[in-house]
Formats: structure tokens, sequence, C-alpha cells
């Protein structure tokens, strides 16, 4: 029998985790369909973007909900040249950790350079957002370039 | 601006995150022969040249003995009911009540689950005698879909003895 004539077929699996976002994650959630962005003030008086449900250094409750800018700048990035299915973008994007003005944490997002000659550390972004929001990470397309 | 974590109405609460998984599957050497066997409405075994049990479906190896199972026949599509079960709620494409049916070929020594049609449920049996229902020559593909299901052959029930270890 040769290779060829050894079968092979797709084999796609889906299925759907719905989840409950507790009242941190679900005021994230809730800003990004009014394309707002907030974190939560950590103990420590950071502001954390996205909001943790949980203090990173005492463990306590976090719940004072911060709004920061839908702008800000680059912290570190990688170049992504290759995108794959159910990436943000179907071109080859940045992916970055973006600080958003007021934030004193990176927000993971792609950032729509075009080129990576394009990319710079502390460049600003703005974010891009979706016309039909629904409370979703995704209501958050990506990040423009405002001046490198 | 700031504001407290708590829920008001028309607030994000739950949200969905489906996982998609896109896999590639490929049974293998052995059981593609047994797969494009049925695509020509043939079921094929394999036999295994030291325990001389004949597997179908064929795995390419003896599962017991350890080695290659290389020497291939065709079996008749005709065989014995062993064990069964009459579902009375419906499943998707299936209207209950149906009988779904362990059997085995003759001439295989291992059983298979198949739909049993064309008789009242009431009426199937253990030691009952099956013949495979083709899809038509032209709508057969490489995958067990291709045959419709089994229905009585009118044949005398088996002996006990001739399935017993199967039931």
């Amino acid at each position: 029998m040769s290779a060829s004539d050894v079968l092979v077929a797709n084999h796609p699996i889906e299925y759907v985790y719905t989840r409950s976002t507790g009242p941190v994650i679900g005021a994230f959630m809730t800003a990004l369909r009014d394309r707002r962005i907030v974190g939560v003030r950590a103990s420590d008086g950071r502001v954390l973007v996205p909001p943790a449900e949980y203090d990173p250094v005492t463990s306590e409750d976090l719940s004072e909900i911060v709004e920061v800018g839908d702008a800000g700048e680059v912290v570190t990035w990688a170049w992504n040249d290759t995108p794959r299915k159910g990436q943000p973008l179907d071109r080859p994007f940045a992916w970055a950790l973006v600080k958003l003005d007021g934030a004193d944490t990176g927000l993971l997002a792609a950032v729509d350079a075009g080129d990576a000659s394009a990319m710079s550390t502390g460049m600003r972004v703005k974010a891009r957002w979706a016309d039909n929001r629904v409370g979703s990470i995704r209501d958050l397309v990506c990040f423009d370039v405002v001046s490198a | 601006m700031t504001e407290t974590a708590a829920e008001a109405p028309g607030d994000v609460t739950i949200v969905d995150t489906p996982i998609h998984l896109d896999f590639s599957y490929t049974p293998g050497v052995a059981s593609s022969r047994f797969l494009r066997s049925l695509e020509k409405g043939e079921i094929v075994g394999q036999r295994c040249p030291k325990c001389q049990k004949v597997y179908m479906p064929p795995r390419g190896a003896c599962s017991m003995c350890g080695v290659a199972t290389d020497e291939e026949l065709t079996l008749s599509g005709k065989g014995t009911v062993c064990t069964f079960c009459v579902t009375r709620i419906p499943s998707p494409g299936l209207e209950a009540p149906y009988v779904s049916a362990w059997i085995r070929l003759d001439g295989a020594d291992i059983t298979s689950m198949f739909l049993i049609q064309e008789c009242d449920p009431d009426e199937v049996r253990l030691g009952m005698r099956v013949e495979a229902v083709w899809v038509d020559d032209a709508d057969r593909e490489p995958n067990l879909g291709s045959i419709k299901y089994f229905r009585p052959t009118g044949e005398p029930d088996a002996d006990y003895d001739t399935y017993k270890d199967y039931v």
C-alpha cells in the first residue's frame, strides 16, 4: 500500500465554554463593550490592566476599578509574520505589551503596524474598536500606530 | 474615574469562549485498507499469524500477541447477533425505537456494533442471523456509513456455542 492510499480526514472538534466572569473581569468586559478600558488598583497603588481579581502581592480581593486611556505605549513586542487562524489579524502583525495611559502594566494585544520596521519600543498606539461589540476581548480588535 | 467592582443590570456576567481544534486524522495502513474495502462493498479483516484470530476492523497488529497481522481476508457480510439494545428515545438521525447490536461477522473473532433494521425490535434476539445492507454503489464512501444497517437473513438462529464467548 503506497503512502497515498492511506486515508487522511479533517477532524475538527469545537466546543464552547460558558464562563462566569465574576465582578472584576465582568467590569472589564462591560467596559470594552462601551469602548472603554478599565483596570484594577492593587494594594501597592499600581493600576493593573487587564484587571486581576486578586492582589499579586498580598492575594487580597481587588475591587477598585480604574478607567485608563485607550491609547498607550508599546513596552515590548514580537513580530508575527505568519498569523494563524483565529488570531486577531489575518496579515502580519506585532504581538505587543501595551501600557495604556494611566496603567502600570502591559496589556497583550495585536498592533496592526503593517511591517516590523514600523515597530519600536516606546511607540504610541491607540485602540481600534469593533463595530459590533458584545462584551468580549475581541471588542478590542487591535492597536493602530499613532506615531513611531 | 473610579468605581467599585459590582454587577449592575446589563453588565457582562457571562462570556462564551469557543475552543476549536483542527485535527488531521489518519487511520493508518490497515484501517485505510478496511475503509477502502467498504467503498467497494466488501469487509476486509486481518488474521493474526500467531493466535489465528481475525480482526474486523483490522488494526495492523494483534493486541494480544503483539505481532503484525499481514494476512488479509474478505468477510461475507453475514453475522450473528451477540448482544443488543433496544433504545426507545430518539437520537439525532435515528427514530425511536431502534436496535443497536454487537454482531460477530462470520469468520471474525471480534464483534462490532451496527444497527438492525427491517424487523420489529421485539424480534431481535441473541443468535439471530443478520446480513449487511449496503448503501448504493455510487454513494459508498470509505467509512462505515457505507453499511446502512444489518437485517435478518431468515436463516435459523446460530447455535449458542458458536457465539457464547461474545455475549
